[in-house]
């Protein structure tokens, strides 16, 4: 894996990826690595597609740009696999969307042809674990099958100590069980 | 070496947990973006009872610093928090807050003026502040932040300085990103502040002031010259207050900060996060053989000329890069005290400026580049074509 790591997600705002985002930097904060996570400031309101970013590497990073060539994308948000989520990403890169058509189906849709293209059907998974439209903790299952970029189990006490203290045991292992079966139920191409 | 601990934090949140850690006597702030998470949750903190602060949620910027100036002249230890207009609401009581000499801490959280109006970075705010009589610091990252925040409350209260410190932070790209950062035990930075003990304090009896009286022409000039010498003193002084910090904590800080400097032939001054990104443009270039280097102002008042002339006079060819226009045809602030620093050196660099970034224009590697391949050509040929340039603008 190259030393710096860019992530870059896609949803809508009120979805969580600026938190998703931020869950993902802090949990490779926990296993050591460096962090910057930042999500793109516009006109924020509920629904309007926003996009926020995590670096992590190895070593200090000391760039303040914004990203424009992530290894990986995520779009947690189905209505935007649009070709524009490809902007910047290399032949070698990877592209996680939540959705229930299969990997191959998107890559024709999108015309993508390179690296990894995994598909999980993340609302569904919310919508039955946390009982809420929120895919953004499944969707992170999902990225560390598809790419290991930090444990499972940093991750995991992340969302607990995030979690518990604002909405309780019930519905932060609702979420552990969102990231889980997203993790078992991503298909990767 | 062990990793140190980090903990995330943005750049408001951990300018706000080093505001819990000082403690101060009196906070009195408005918010505004991008400063508003620093004064969001510093109230938290106060509501939590986490710290015993006086806040005064004041209806405006000019009654913050108002209310503040009231507050350092009882003698509390003070300090507030601003950005962008309302740094500019405050201008009246910015001079007024240097002027009689008053240790207020002012981290600011750097954004375009309007108008057009525009909520994103650049240093027009504080820059125009720059004849006010603060001393100003300049911060890469949300570690630099925190420290230099410690830093400051050391330095406006010694009593051979006595000045109001702002410490700037570039707006959303620090400000809202977060970071890893290292903090210090609440004690350390107790031990290190220490109790403040004003010189003068309008609630001691036993030695009553008068504070802001009317001085005209018998005693008004005097008084500035006084505070003339209290900048130049600051120069002197504050390499001892780096000495204490790197005693307290092991951390160095200095007015500037230079990288690959001693054998390059051209370089870029910058200050803030694009430093930053520029230090990976000189890494990758020097992989490549060229000899570039970067330099960092850390402090640009008072404005440490020796310490930059020091550390640009030996080069070909000087990059200045300005997050501000100071609309005087002649280039931004930095690039004209830069260029005047080195007239006094007995050979020393071409200076081009660029200006960049207004508004919260990102920059980006490929634009530092193109800056070092200008610089590269200045050197070979030695000659300016164009002595002011904007970067990353649309013709």
């Amino acid at each position: 894996m190259k030393n710096l790591v860019e992530v870059r997600w896609h949803g809508r705002g009120g979805q969580g990826a600026k938190s998703a985002a931020q869950f993902l930097a802090e949990a490779a904060l926990d296993s050591g690595k460096y962090i910057q996570s930042f999500p793109e400031y516009g006109p924020e309101r509920a629904g309007a597609p926003i996009r926020a970013f995590t670096r992590i590497s190895d070593k200090a990073i000391n760039i303040h740009s914004g990203v424009t060539n992530p290894e990986v994308v995520v779009v947690i948000d189905t209505t935007l696999i649009t070709p524009q989520v490809l902007d910047g990403l290399g032949e070698d890169g990877i592209l996680i969307v939540n959705s229930s058509e299969s990997p191959s189906e998107i890559r024709k849709s999108l015309g993508y042809k390179g690296g990894k293209v995994a598909s999980v059907d993340a609302t569904k998974i919310a919508l039955e674990t946390v009982k809420l439209p929120m895919p953004n903790t499944p969707m992170l299952g999902a990225l560390l099958k598809v790419t290991p970029i930090v444990p499972m189990k940093a991750l995991e006490g992340r969302i607990r100590n995030k979690f518990l203290k604002k909405i309780g045991e019930e519905k932060t292992n609702a979420n552990l069980e969102a990231i889980k079966r997203a993790y078992n139920e991503v298909n990767v191409e | 070496m062990a990793t140190p601990k980090l903990a995330p934090f943005t750049g408001d949140e951990i300018t706000a947990y080093a505001m819990k850690q000082i403690e101060p006597d009196v906070v009195a702030a408005y918010p505004i973006t991008p400063q508003t998470e620093i004064v969001m949750n510093f109230s938290q903190y106060v509501a939590d009872g986490k710290v015993s602060t006086e806040m005064i949620p004041v209806e405006s910027e000019h009654s913050a610093m108002s209310a503040c100036v009231g507050a350092a002249c009882a003698g509390a230890r003070t300090m507030t928090a601003t950005s962008a207009n309302g740094l500019a609401l405050m201008w009246e009581i910015l001079y007024i807050a240097a002027s009689t000499r008053l240790p207020i801490v002012m981290p600011v959280v750097n954004r375009a003026l309007s108008a057009p109006i525009n909520i994103h970075c650049d240093h027009s705010d504080s820059m125009g502040t720059r004849d006010s009589g603060w001393l100003q610091i300049y911060c890469e990252n949300a570690q630099e932040v925190y420290e230099s925040i410690i830093l400051a409350v050391k330095i406006a209260e010694r009593a051979d300085i006595q000045l109001p410190v702002m410490v700037c932070q570039d707006g959303f790209i620090t400000s809202h990103a977060v970071e890893g950062v290292e903090v210090f035990e609440d004690k350390a930075v107790k031990d290190f502040i220490g109790e403040y003990k004003p010189r003068f304090s309008l609630l001691n009896v036993e030695k009553p002031v008068t504070v802001g009286p009317l001085d005209l022409q018998d005693y008004y000039f005097e008084h500035k010259r006084q505070q003339s010498e209290g900048i130049t003193n600051a120069l002197k002084v504050i390499p001892e207050v780096f000495k204490e910090f790197e005693k307290a904590f092991g951390k160095k800080h200095d007015f500037v900060d230079g990288y690959r400097l001693d054998d390059a032939e051209v370089a870029i001054c910058v200050l803030s996060s694009t430093a930053g990104t520029a230090r990976g443009v000189v890494d990758n270039l020097r992989d490549k053989g060229q000899k570039v280097g970067l330099l960092k102002p850390r402090f640009f008042r008072p404005f440490p000329r020796e310490a930059i002339a020091k550390k640009l006079s030996h080069l070909k060819a000087v990059a200045v890069l300005d997050r501000s226009e100071a609309f005087s045809g002649e280039g931004g602030p930095l690039f004209s005290e830069v260029k005047a620093a080195l007239y006094d050196e007995k050979s020393h660099p071409s200076v081009i400026n660029y200006i960049f970034g207004l508004g919260g224009r990102d920059i980006f590697e490929k634009d530092i580049e193109k800056v070092y391949t200008d610089l590269l050509e200045v050197a070979g040929t030695g000659k300016i074509k164009e002595k002011i340039h904007f970067l990353g603008v649309r013709d």
